[in-house]
């Protein structure tokens, strides 16, 4: 075996962190392939005019359906996507990224904004979880 | 012969994009941001740079989805600004330099690194959020630029020292490079942010001000700073931080730093910006 300078396995020691990876990347392929057809304004507006009909031209899972219609970020995380591609989405609605950013950290948007103007998220008791620092 | 004259390096927020083209800049919330790059749009207009070879990060506008380089070049005549779900932004078309952009791509696979070349592409705010904070608003940009997207979004993104070893070779093809032409690399993205999770929000201003420390006396350190690291301490998108490293490898041994501003937040980031010369003096030693 050849030596690595950390377990791969320690990316899932980061609190509140999905580490986008090839396998995950695979599993979103077509979510993210609705996401980047919306980088096209005619089907913008298609998709605007029928969410449900838009998503069925797509080969997504039905969990990844229902995430895009409820907007749940954490979810679609969950579910192979990345915030590059789903900002999309965010993008589509109008919506700033911090808007959509916040929305996957159960605070309000003016609270995440607020702490944002406060100097943001210290890393203190966020690195790790095994070491709880 | 062409030179790398300086190098740069910045943030590039979407929204600070956003405040530009909405002409948010004078706002409360955005003046602070945007009088960091007072001095660097003054000194830019005295340098006259050529070209710009352009170290940024598309974010699934052009690649990542069928297609995840790890290094790629782009190679094209002109690049238009991608429209990433609310329209394109309303700056102008980005264009290439192909003759330094094909020795590029020949020198830089000759030494061993497997790029991808980029025949046709758009380009997100990655590359012209940059572009504006040098430059301003304008009707053309002043320069022509070199794409070269690397990526951090998918695991494993090259290593720092990877990024490293590339900007030390492409230093190499540059003056290699017959033509005279004065270059500029600029390294884009971060600082500390992460945009996904419970987590999102996280800004280590002690990680990011000693990276900027870093830049300029102690690079072997920053070389050694893992994904993991990155990932623990800037955040999951504070590794676009390695693009800060081809930028600085570039610019040879020593610099001498012009210009440097830091500033929270941005919308999700934390602001910073350095402005780097190579050192003369080392110059002449390796001429003597």
């Amino acid at each position: 075996m050849r030596t690595r300078p950390y377990p791969l396995a320690d990316l899932e020691d980061i609190p509140g962190t999905t580490v986008f990876t090839a396998i995950r990347s695979r599993e979103a392929y077509h979510l993210h392939k609705f996401c980047m057809s919306l980088m096209d304004a005619a089907n913008r507006d298609a998709f605007r005019a029928d969410e449900r009909a838009y998503l069925n031209r797509y080969r997504m899972n039905e969990e990844q359906k229902q995430a895009v219609l409820g907007r749940d970020f954490n979810r679609l995380i969950d579910l192979g996507g990345n915030i590059y591609f789903l900002v999309k989405l965010s993008n589509t609605d109008g919506w700033s990224v911090q808007k959509a950013v916040g929305s996957m950290t159960g605070m309000t948007a003016d609270e995440y904004a607020a702490m944002m103007r406060a100097g943001g998220r210290s890393p203190e008791g966020q690195r790790s979880i095994r070491e709880d620092n | 012969m062409a030179r790398i004259t300086a190098g740069i390096a910045t943030s590039h927020v979407p929204a600070i994009g956003a405040a530009i083209d909405h002409g948010k800049t004078q706002e409360p919330y955005w003046k602070p941001v945007f009088d960091g790059y007072d001095w660097v749009k003054v000194w830019e207009t005295q340098e006259k740079p050529d070209v710009v070879i352009l170290c940024y990060n598309d974010h699934a506008s052009a690649l990542m989805l069928d297609v995840v380089p790890t290094f790629a070049l782009g190679c094209a005549e002109e690049y238009a600004p991608a429209d990433e779900g609310w329209g394109a932004r309303p700056v102008p078309i980005v264009y290439g330099h192909v003759e330094l952009a094909a020795h590029l791509a020949e020198q830089l696979v000759l030494d061993d690194f497997d790029l991808t070349l980029m025949n046709h592409m758009d380009v997100d705010h990655g590359l012209t959020v940059p572009l504006s904070l040098m430059f301003g608003q304008v009707d053309a940009w002043p320069v022509k630029v070199i794409p070269l997207a690397v990526n951090v979004t998918q695991f494993p993104t090259p290593s720092g020292n990877r990024c490293w070893m590339l900007g030390e070779a492409i230093a190499h093809a540059v003056e290699s490079f017959p033509e005279d032409l004065n270059v500029q690399i600029w390294g884009t993205g971060g600082m500390s942010h992460q945009l996904q999770g419970p987590r999102a929000g996280l800004i280590n201003p002690e990680f990011d001000n000693a990276f900027l420390d870093g830049l300029i006396d102690d690079t072997d350190d920053l070389r050694k700073i893992t994904r993991l690291e990155y990932l623990r301490e800037s955040g999951s998108e504070g590794i676009e931080l390695i693009m800060w490293l081809i930028m600085r490898a570039a610019l040879g041994k020593d610099v001498e730093q012009l210009q440097r501003f830091y500033h929270v937040p941005a919308s999700n980031t934390a602001v910073g910006h350095i402005v780097l010369k190579p050192r003369a003096s080392e110059k002449a030693a390796e001429a003597a």
